[in-house]
């Protein structure tokens, strides 16, 4: 933040920015110093902020043609893919949408985890993070609804009734969720407008998220403190403009792929059924972006303690900052954590798999094991891990990445120990 | 660059295995070129004029298709039947309108504007006259089953005697790839069942490709501008991004780091 004594060029430019300081801010977004390390994995807040952009207004331009009642949902959705021009490219890139927004909040995800980026001095950014993510499942789940197919009713159906599991106020708060005593017109109603809402305020906390962000500046692959600006930095403007560009090329070629030439295959063909009550499909699965937390909820034999267990799949994250005991941020100087960041990796794939499989004989049996291994790296694994590890030598700039031996080492481990 | 191609590779794995799961499911369908897949992937005209023909012929008597108009069979990327054509099909129905000045309700022709006419008034007559199950409607239909055009396609000739042991009650028969192997639907086509204008062979077979594309085309009406669409978007995004990637070489060229 050394750019906070920009003065604008023109006269009216000061006149304007000594009232209201935009200039300064666009300055700042311009000037701010990035480390120059950073690899692709990094492009995906651009990336994200991309997908938010793109839902917000497709979804806006489908709220003039879509109709929120029971009764006329479902045409209402045909009407759009058939008659209302662009229609069906408008709703293609809606609902392909999602999936590509929650493809590339995973990886972000991921990427926090592999380089320690929730660590001090980020955790606020992290758990800003964690609240952007919750709202976006409770996004995609209403959203889901709307199309009043088979599956949006029956994924409403079971997702609200999981409330009922809380004790005592339980059937209470699942009656006034509906808005009655089943799924129905005024549960879609009252998605509709939450699902309208919800994008608001991912767009609000996504604002303090980069502020969050531009307070310590970005982690690096490194992970290690860097002077700021200094030979360890680029502007953002050009360098990690173009760079967030080329990348974001890349992503929406292959966003152009789903919407064009498969606009279906993520999603499940049970929705282009029109709601029925009377009916219950075969299997109730909900989209590919929420099966892991299915099979942890579905994993618990208990009502309410399988809430609890998914709940706290996500929750547990929030704390992850603390939980993590381990000093060095990057899993590039972390040999152990490294394999069990990939084991982690491995049990959520796992996880997402035996999600869309019947609760059922080995399925269940894989579900259990790997619910409590995804509980056992984040509770027992990561704070042991912190203390046993033997790191391995941290460079001390990222100008000087390959510099080993025991003077950086030590000098190192004393930056990192100051920060704390 | 490393990771990307990593990137790629999980994102084919993943949908690879979702198919995978797919197609493990049930008994393998039946195959055939359909002309609508693929990059360019168009209709086959004559087929879906032929399709209409059967679907109008045998397959509405019980199935409504609610959500298409008359005039969807003049429209370019459809059948593309004339116009004159479209308004004489859409004439041969009846269609109920009103009230008038008087309050009755009375019938007329159909126009281009009609959506398609209904076998049943509502979904209990339709389940009375097919003894308990609902006919769905075919709008959306190849959408609306997993094994889309594949599925519909091998059902339409999955008919067959039910194996020693299986037992069917009455007005319930055995069809190879239906889901648990018992379907309400009589065997709907038989060789030679619709005389084709064009002159071809009206085998099962034929039948079946032929309103199984038509089904298609309802679901998709727009698949032809999509998949037009889709290839000038790509190639678009692909130069697109050739053209940033050595811009971006090019500024990075200023600071010593790889990009």
């Amino acid at each position: 933040m050394s750019d906070h004594d920009y003065r604008p060029k023109s006269k009216v430019g000061q006149w304007f920015n000594d009232r209201l300081p935009l200039l300064t801010l666009a300055n700042h977004l311009t000037d701010y110093p990035t480390p120059k390390n950073l690899n692709y994995w990094w492009t995906f807040g651009g990336i994200l902020t991309f997908c938010l952009i793109t839902q917000i207004v497709t979804g806006l331009t489908l709220a003039m043609h879509y109709i929120a009642h029971a009764d006329m949902a479902f045409e209402s959705v045909e009407h759009i893919m058939r008659d209302v021009n662009y229609g069906w490219l408008i709703r293609y890139i809606h609902a392909n949408g999602a999936s590509m927004f929650f493809l590339a909040v995973y990886i972000h995800i991921f990427r926090s985890l592999f380089y320690g980026s929730y660590k001090s001095p980020r955790e606020i950014i992290w758990i800003l993070g964690i609240i952007i993510y919750l709202l976006m499942m409770a996004a995609a789940f209403m959203g889901y609804v709307l199309p009043w197919g088979q599956m949006s009713f029956w994924g409403a159906t079971v997702i609200t009734n999981l409330f009922s599991a809380i004790p005592l106020v339980g059937e209470g708060i699942v009656t006034w969720l509906w808005g009655g005593y089943s799924v129905d017109n005024p549960t879609l109603t009252r998605f509709f407008t939450l699902h309208y809402l919800i994008p608001f305020l991912i767009l609000g906390l996504v604002v303090l998220h980069i502020w969050a962000l531009h307070v310590p500046g970005n982690n690096n692959p490194v992970g290690i403190d860097i002077k700021k600006p200094s030979k360890d930095t680029v502007p953002f403007h050009p360098y990690i403009v173009i760079k967030d560009g080329f990348a974001l090329l890349m992503f929406m070629i292959v966003f152009a792929f789903f919407v064009f030439y498969a606009p279906n295959i993520l999603g499940h063909a049970d929705n282009y059924i029109e709601a029925n009550p009377m009916v219950t499909p075969a299997h109730i699965v909900p989209e590919w972006y929420l099966l892991p937390f299915y099979a942890i909820l579905r994993s618990v034999p208990d009502k309410l303690l399988g809430v609890v267990a998914m709940l706290s799949a996500i929750l547990i994250l929030a704390v992850l900052p603390w939980l993590d005991t381990s000093k060095i941020r990057s899993a590039v100087f972390r040999p152990l954590y490294k394999q069990f960041y990939w084991i982690l990796v491995a049990d959520v794939l796992i996880l997402g798999y035996v999600g869309a499989m019947p609760a059922e004989g080995l399925y269940l049996l894989i579900a259990r094991v790997a619910t409590a291994y995804y509980f056992l790296h984040f509770l027992v694994i990561l704070p042991v891990l912190g203390f046993k590890e033997k790191t391995l030598p941290v460079p001390l700039s990222i100008t000087e990445p390959v510099l080993g031996g025991s003077p950086n080492l030590a000098a190192a481990r004393n930056k990192e120990s100051k920060i704390e | 660059m490393k990771n990307l191609y990593k990137f790629f590779s999980i994102i084919i794995i993943i949908i690879a295995s979702n198919s995978y799961s797919f197609a493990a499911e049930k008994a393998e369908y039946l195959k055939t070129d359909w002309s609508f897949k693929g990059l360019f992937g168009k209709f086959d005209r004559a087929s879906l004029q032929r399709g209409y023909q059967v679907y109008t012929e045998v397959c509405a008597s019980c199935h409504s298709m609610k959500y298409l108009s008359y005039r969807n069979l003049a429209e370019q990327g459809g059948p593309e039947f004339s116009e004159a054509q479209a308004k004489a099909i859409a004439a041969s129905f009846e269609v109920t309108d009103g009230p008038n000045s008087d309050g009755e309700m009375f019938t007329r022709p159909g126009k281009l504007s009609d959506k398609f006419v209904m076998p049943y008034e509502n979904v209990k007559a339709a389940q009375a006259a097919n003894g308990g199950a609902y006919p769905p409607d075919m709008s959306v239909l190849v959408k609306a089953r997993g094994g889309g055009v594949d599925y519909i396609y091998s059902l339409l000739q999955g008919y067959e005697e039910a194996p020693v042991g299986v037992t069917l009650d009455d007005g319930v028969y055995y069809n190879k790839y239906m889901y648990g192997n018992k379907i309400r639907m009589a065997a709907p086509l038989s060789d030679g069942l619709v005389e084709y204008g064009d002159g071809t062979n009206a085998t099962v077979e034929q039948m079946s490709k032929d309103v199984t594309t038509f089904l298609m085309w309802s679901a998709e009406p727009h698949l032809e501008s999509r998949h037009q669409m889709g290839f000038k978007a790509i190639v678009y995004l692909i130069i697109l991004t050739v053209l940033v990637y050595f811009s971006m070489k090019k500024i990075w060229s200023r600071v010593e780091s790889e990009v």
